[in-house]
């Protein structure tokens, strides 16, 4: 039974992927992808009860692991997989463009990034893990330049070159942290396994952990984007198809962020909070600087929502600096907010894109008068993303704010409310102005969102503010997977 | 000195020489031969080191690197270079000489940047670790000098080649599984930079990256 609770989430999407390929796009496959990610989600929710009954569970000889965290993680690449994947067909029939090539390989790659981040979240051990987030910057960059467009091509090349150079870097890191875990006495199967890293932390060499770490650090920052290894992000999370920005949004950057994580979970014991404290710290502080600054003269959308990212994965570093498990049930509640906003943020700004035949903010306006529908869900999701109650956002910040007092960053936290409330007041503005600024009033004609995509969209925007409210039916599940695997 | 300390510092040499010459020759498909040499060189420290360490798995080891970064990849790089002349740098960021010298100043950082893993534990192989961290820093300086995209894939495949020779260097090896599947993803991940850089080509006419330039704040 937890053997089969292993295999299920990889097993299923690369099924569908299968699928795909053999069968093409069609009506009866096209909601394969939305199938798979239900399939992913029912597996977290079961392996998130038998976790939080029993402990963790492993398997495959500690090749693979489950924990809180894990089941966290995988419960959101179900959640916003559903979402994302129930907006592809829309998308695709939005483009007339598309040949019956590209939608199958649209649908294949789909469930194969699927697939990789759940091996990401699944992998017991830090080299598994890596080949599995390596795998996801191989099977993205394609859906990152699907439209063929020059822009989309440039983003894609930017996006393999500065992301693989960054895993590149991470690899470094880990043959770093297998040396110095071979001369503390693992054998060659546990050198790279989480709980026994995590378990023989005080007995690495400093030194030699300290360059890995720093290595580790910077590597899986790039693909969480982090500064300095963070110019890909914007280019890519704007070119690439809404339901794919959602997802490499919404889970991608937060699996990311889940190793970075885990390797503090080995750093800190070892040798001592104040290290990775620093590094975290300038490069959550760098990115929200950037993100910020870039926010200020944005003039479209997508990449305004780009760069919103960078300011929440900015601010989740941060927490990740400060490390209490005040601050890291903190950062997770605002990794399950930011992923549901950015989800629906993005596939909304899709249909936009689909009827306004624009990406410039300048360009759309009034769009709450025009499309009552589709403007509510998109103000909805920048509300919550600007971190209005009742969405979560607001409780997961203030959260944040109180462990860094409490841990004396009051610096460090002072800095980057600052910086929030400039990334605030530059959002509202442009959101104001693609919402109520003047232009035709009359409600637009056209197609309107219909019932089976408006529902995702709602739904998540209801538990996203349930969760500001009460975060009580994770509440368990979050403060366990403060934890990170103790 | 025994033997096997000799065999070992002749390969990590032409290895370290084979990175600082691809930083010399600017055009793809002299990079291209340069980095199959290092390949070769790769596979024959794996060879030496499970020589001297009886440690049989790693001539397999040894038999895949050399065949994944000596023919493959180079091959890969070397069906992407066309005649034309496009595919020289024709406008390099840093000329020859001054990024010759850059190379030496990263060898010498690279020497005192190891120095914590070498003193971990003082083997030959041990000893001649700087030399991997070496590439993986000049396969970083060809990534940003470079502005061509076949040029970037060479900077690319020095830094994995330097990784990788770390790796062997430092501990023999990582375990086996990690090994495949890292050799799996650099594969797929050049074979994908090859085929954007075909479509960018076709798009843009050259595969200079400097014609990138549409995306922006």
């Amino acid at each position: 039974m937890n053997t089969a609770l292993f295999i299920a989430p990889l097993v299923a999407p690369i099924l569908a992927a299968a699928l795909y390929l053999g069968l093409g796009w069609r009506r009866a496959t096209a909601h394969a992808a939305t199938a798979t990610a239900a399939v992913i989600l029912a597996d977290a929710v079961t392996l998130a009860v038998r976790v939080l009954r029993h402990g963790p569970i492993d398997a495959a000889s500690g090749w693979l692991r489950a924990d809180a965290l894990t089941a966290f993680m995988l419960i959101g690449i179900g959640t916003i997989g559903l979402i994302a994947a129930s907006a592809g067909p829309a998308y695709l029939a939005s483009h007339g463009a598309e040949t019956e090539r590209s939608r199958r390989r649209y649908g294949a790659l789909i469930c194969l990034f699927l697939a990789a981040m759940s091996a990401g979240v699944l992998a017991g051990n830090l080299g598994l893990a890596w080949i599995a987030i390596e795998a996801t910057t191989i099977v993205t960059a394609f859906l990152v330049g699907h439209t063929g467009s020059r822009t989309a091509l440039e983003a894609a090349w930017k996006y393999t070159v500065v992301c693989s150079t960054g895993i590149a870097l991470a690899l470094l890191g880990l043959v770093m942290l297998y040396d110095a875990a071979r001369h503390a006495n693992l054998n060659e199967t546990n050198a790279l396994n989480y709980t026994a890293l995590t378990a023989h932390a005080q007995a690495l060499d400093p030194a030699v952990l300290r360059m890995a770490v720093a290595f580790l650090l910077l590597g899986f920052g790039a693909k969480a984007g982090l500064v300095p290894l963070h110019s890909w992000l914007p280019d890519a999370h704007s070119q690439a198809p809404a339901p794919v920005s959602a997802l490499m949004s919404g889970v991608l950057l937060p699996v990311a962020i889940s190793q970075i994580l885990r390797i503090t979970a080995i750093a800190n014991p070892a040798l001592g909070t104040g290290y990775s404290r620093t590094l975290l710290s300038v490069m959550g502080l760098g990115t929200l600087l950037i993100a910020a600054l870039a926010l200020i003269r944005q003039r479209d959308y997508k990449r305004m929502l780009a760069y919103s990212s960078m300011e929440h994965m900015g601010l989740i570093a941060i927490g990740a600096a400060i490390g209490t498990p005040l601050a890291l049930a903190a950062i997770l509640l605002h990794i399950a907010g930011h992923g549901l906003a950015k989800a629906v943020a993005f596939t909304s700004a899709g249909h936009i894109l689909a009827t306004e035949h624009t990406t410039s903010i300048d360009r759309v306006a009034n769009l709450a008068h025009r499309r009552p529908v589709l403007g509510g869900i998109f103000a909805a999701a920048l509300l919550a993303l600007l971190g209005f109650p009742p969405f979560s956002l607001f409780a997961s910040e203030l959260a944040l704010a109180r462990a860094g007092f409490d841990a004396h960053l009051g610096l460090v936290i002072a800095a980057a409310l600052l910086l929030l409330l400039v990334a605030f007041a530059a959002m509202a503005n442009h959101g104001a102005r693609m919402l109520l600024g003047g232009g035709e009033s009359a409600p637009a004609s056209g197609p309107t969102l219909s019932i089976p995509t408006r529902f995702p969209l709602i739904t998540a925007l209801v538990v996203l503010a349930a969760l500001g409210i009460t975060a009580y039916p994770i509440s368990t599940l979050l403060t366990t997977a403060a934890g990170v695997g103790r | 000195m025994s033997a096997d300390a000799e065999w070992l510092d002749l390969a990590c040499g032409v290895f370290l020489l084979a990175a600082v010459a691809v930083v010399w020759r600017r055009d793809a498909a002299a990079n291209a031969r340069l980095l199959a040499v290092q390949g070769v060189a790769l596979a024959a420290i794996a060879v030496v080191l499970g020589a001297d360490q009886h440690h049989p798995e790693l001539y397999a080891v040894a038999a895949g690197v050399g065949v994944l970064r000596a023919v493959i990849l180079p091959g890969i790089l070397r069906r992407a270079v066309t005649a034309r002349a496009e595919d020289r740098e024709s406008r390099p960021l840093m000329n020859v000489g001054a990024s010759l010298l850059a190379s030496a100043v990263l060898v010498l950082l690279a020497y005192t940047a190891a120095a914590p893993m070498v003193r971990l534990e003082n083997t030959s192989a041990a000893r001649a670790l700087p030399v991997g961290l070496a590439v993986v820093l000049i396969g970083l300086l060809v990534l940003v000098t470079r502005r061509k995209a076949l040029s970037q894939i060479a900077g690319f495949l020095l830094l994995d080649n330097g990784i990788t020779a770390i790796a062997f260097l430092a501990a023999a090896g990582v375990p086996l599984l990690v090994e495949l599947g890292v050799s799996f993803d650099l594969l797929l991940a050049v074979l994908v930079l090859r085929v954007l850089s075909n479509r960018l080509r076709a798009s843009f006419g050259s595969a200079d990256l400097d014609d990138l330039r549409e995306l922006h704040d």
